[in-house]
């Protein structure tokens, strides 16, 4: 593969995709369930505001989908870098 | 066949099966011990991982603390299942690269220092030995209740079972066990749900049934709480929360906490490949989240039940009659966990928000007998009496309530749930086996972590290097039982109520732990003086603000300020300190190493090393 013997590419790469994927994580956690709820209070859902879901259910699966992503693209970027395991 | 027969049997016959399981998976090595060999499946660990994590305070205590708190108790939600997105990204598959059996080896290793080794197994033991404690109460608490003896017994009992488990198995037996526990505590918590969920709203599935309508009412399951809630003068449900900065705060130590914990960061060292620690992190919280999304329906619909007994032609006609009172309550009543008095004599059940009006008097009386402030103790009563009197345009003085007159403890909930629901005896067995399971479970995966420290980094890295394979495995064998006997001793004798231990377990290992960890990984340029610092400033900050607010080492009366909003420091509870503690802990960390030399060219190659998944193998001694 093209990238082989590139171990600072391989990390900057790496450090790309953490950062992208703990935007989202905050952006749901913090952000649609915690500070920006008041601003989500006109979408209504079961009862309740969009903001509530995400409080106690919308964040987890964000959570788990992110972890899945990150695994998938990691293991993709090893083999591109050429520093996957056997 | 009686309750007590059928709870028997479910207990009994769980147990036998870890027994066997244990037995099956005896561990011949340390590496066996320490970290099952390092050959497990992803999927597999992910589910012994789940059973590892998911505590007596998951299974017993959360949705107690979500019915009681609503939209604000999602923190803990959330902050128990964010914290795998930073140790899947942040920690684990570097760790596992890492390649050694503990935590304190990378810290050792990585900044070079005995020193900096040290600190991390002191964090690493103190976080938990108080994380034990919770788990032998909770034990103790379902085995007093079901098998109906008394609670010092049932802690014993806990720490026998675990002991030989443990003890025998180490980490292979323990994996095992935990995929066992894992598959009962989820069927005991998911079958009561469901029945519930069915009940109410006629969705079978209860984290769709929490956003479905009422049956009964036929409007949204949601909406009927926060109706229902708010004519008893409590805040609604759903309704925000006015300390935002808390709340991310408090979010945030959970997320770090979890991160840190060594016990949860060591079943990453089990699997075979740095691929494989990613996915695990993965499955791990598909697992939780089978039970997490269940939570947030067993808590609201748990919340609506109770006010339905208590309450039966609805809130705004008069209560049950304490004479009428349910099965459930009588026995529960017994173990002190429900208690009732009758304020104003009409030997009926008033249970609302009273303003405080039960809490002071009761606090007036206990001045009265046991000496006390009397004067400020009914200037207290008086006060909540004109708040009670005045809530809601005087309903409940109208109605002659005369304060709140139930006090339902939150940790009898999902145990009692069944029970509320009428559910039959078999189901009740069922819980029993499942909050001993994941009381269990944790117990067994923090008492391994504590071992590793002592007989590992402590004894191996410090005392003796020279110690045998086989001897070093019985010195973990003698510390886990040690370790036992002392967390049994402590769970007889709890220095603190069980949040504010959770609390100083999470602190310390978002604040210590998780920086350092995070850094070593993360930055070549961090040497062995900075983390030193920064580990110290952040374990130490933590501790104070802790400790300033509940008491100097828990002791009663040695606080400094009262724990109320109004004197914590912008607003921050001591519970929501880790992540400020976490923060000092990078800025001191950075400017001690960027003002003293860099590490060493051998540190910033392990480094090198570490970030780079080919030429893992398993986990190797040193």
């Amino acid at each position: 593969m093209e990238n082989h013997n590139d171990p600072s590419g391989y990390w900057r790469a790496n450090v790309r995709l953490i950062l992208g994927s703990l935007v989202i994580w905050a952006l749901c956690s913090y952000g649609f369930a915690i500070l920006l709820r008041p601003l989500l209070a006109g979408i209504r859902i079961g009862g309740t505001d969009l903001g509530f879901w995400f409080a106690q259910q919308g964040s987890i699966a964000v959570f788990i989908i992110l972890i899945f992503f990150y695994a998938w693209r990691m293991n993709k970027l090893d083999k591109q870098y050429g520093v996957d395991e056997e | 066949m009686s309750q007590y027969l059928i709870n028997i049997i479910f207990v009994g016959a769980s147990f036998a099966l870890y027994f066997g399981i244990a037995i099956w998976a005896r561990a011949g090595s340390t590496s066996e011990f320490y970290v099952a060999g390092g050959g497990v499946h992803p999927v597999v660990n992910g589910m012994a991982t789940a059973a590892d994590w998911m505590s007596a305070a998951s299974f017993i205590s959360m949705a107690g603390l979500i019915a009681a708190g609503g939209y604000g108790a999602s923190t803990y939600l959330m902050g128990w299942t964010g914290g795998y997105v930073l140790l899947a990204m942040l920690l684990a598959p570097y760790l596992r690269k890492f390649g050694k059996f503990t935590v304190p080896d990378f810290i050792a290793d990585r900044f070079y220092s005995k020193t900096a080794a040290m600190i991390a197994v002191v964090c690493l033991i103190v976080a938990s030995t108080t994380y034990v404690i919770g788990q032998m109460t909770g034990a103790g608490v379902a085995f007093s209740r079901f098998l109906e003896v008394e609670n010092d017994t049932g802690l014993i009992i806990a720490a026998v079972v675990v002991f030989f488990y443990a003890v025998l198995g180490g980490m292979k037996g323990i994996t095992y066990t935990q995929v066992a526990q894992y598959v009962v505590l989820m069927i005991a918590y998911t079958i009561p749900a469901v029945f519930i969920s069915l009940e109410l709203t006629g969705n079978p599935i209860p984290g769709l049934g929490l956003f479905s309508n009422h049956v009964e009412s036929g409007i949204p399951i949601l909406t009927k709480l926060d109706q229902v809630v708010t004519d008893l003068g409590f805040t609604a449900y759903t309704a925000d929360v006015p300390n935002k900065l808390n709340m991310v705060l408090f979010t945030l130590s959970l997320m770090i906490g979890t991160a840190g914990l060594p016990h949860v960061i060591i079943r990453f060292f089990t699997v075979p490949k740095v691929a494989d620690a990613r996915w695990t992190a993965g499955w791990t919280l598909v697992f939780i989240s089978l039970l997490y999304f269940t939570a947030p329906a067993v808590g609201a619909m748990a919340r609506l039940n109770l006010i339905d007994t208590v309450y039966p032609q609805g809130v705004a006609e008069a209560p049950l009659e304490y004479d009428q009172r349910p099965d459930w309550m009588r026995t529960w009543e017994d173990t002190g966990l429900i208690k009732y008095n009758d304020l104003n004599n009409d030997g009926r059940i008033q249970m609302y928000n009273d303003s405080g009006l039960g809490a002071a008097e009761l606090a007036l009386t206990n001045a009265e007998t046991e000496g006390g402030d009397v004067g400020a103790a009914t200037t207290a009563v008086e006060e909540a009496r004109v708040a009670n009197d005045t809530a809601l345009d005087g309903r409940f003085a109208d109605a002659g309530w005369a304060g709140n007159e139930l006090d339902v403890n939150n940790d009898i909930l999902v145990l009692a749930n069944p029970e509320i629901a009428q559910l039959p005896p078999w189901v009740i067995g069922l819980i029993a086996a499942g909050g001993l399971a994941a009381a269990l479970s944790t117990a067994a995966g923090l008492l391994l972590a504590i071992s590793s420290a002592i007989s590992h980094d402590l004894i191996k890295r410090n005392l003796n290097p020279n110690i045998t394979d086989k001897g070093e495995l019985q010195v973990a064998r003698i510390s886990m039982a040690v370790a036992i006997v002392v967390a049994t001793w402590l769970g007889l004798n709890p220095p603190g109520f069980a949040a504010q231990v959770v609390a100083l377990a999470f602190g310390i290992a978002g604040a210590s732990l998780f920086p350092a960890l995070m850094m070593g990984i993360f930055s070549k340029r961090i040497n062995n003086l900075g983390a030193i610092c920064g580990m110290l400033t952040g374990l130490l900050t933590t501790l104070v603000y802790i400790f300033v607010f509940k008491g100097w080492f828990f002791i009663s009366g040695t606080a400094n300020f009262p724990d109320t909003a109004e004197y914590w420091l912008f607003g921050i509870s001591p519970l929501s300190f880790g992540a400020i503690g976490a923060v000092l802990n990078f800025a001191v960390a950075f400017a001690v190493s960027y003002a003293t030399k860099a590490p060493p060219l051998h540190i910033q190659e392990l480094v090198e090393s570490v970030r780079s998944p080919r030429g893992a193998g398993g986990a190797i001694d040193h």
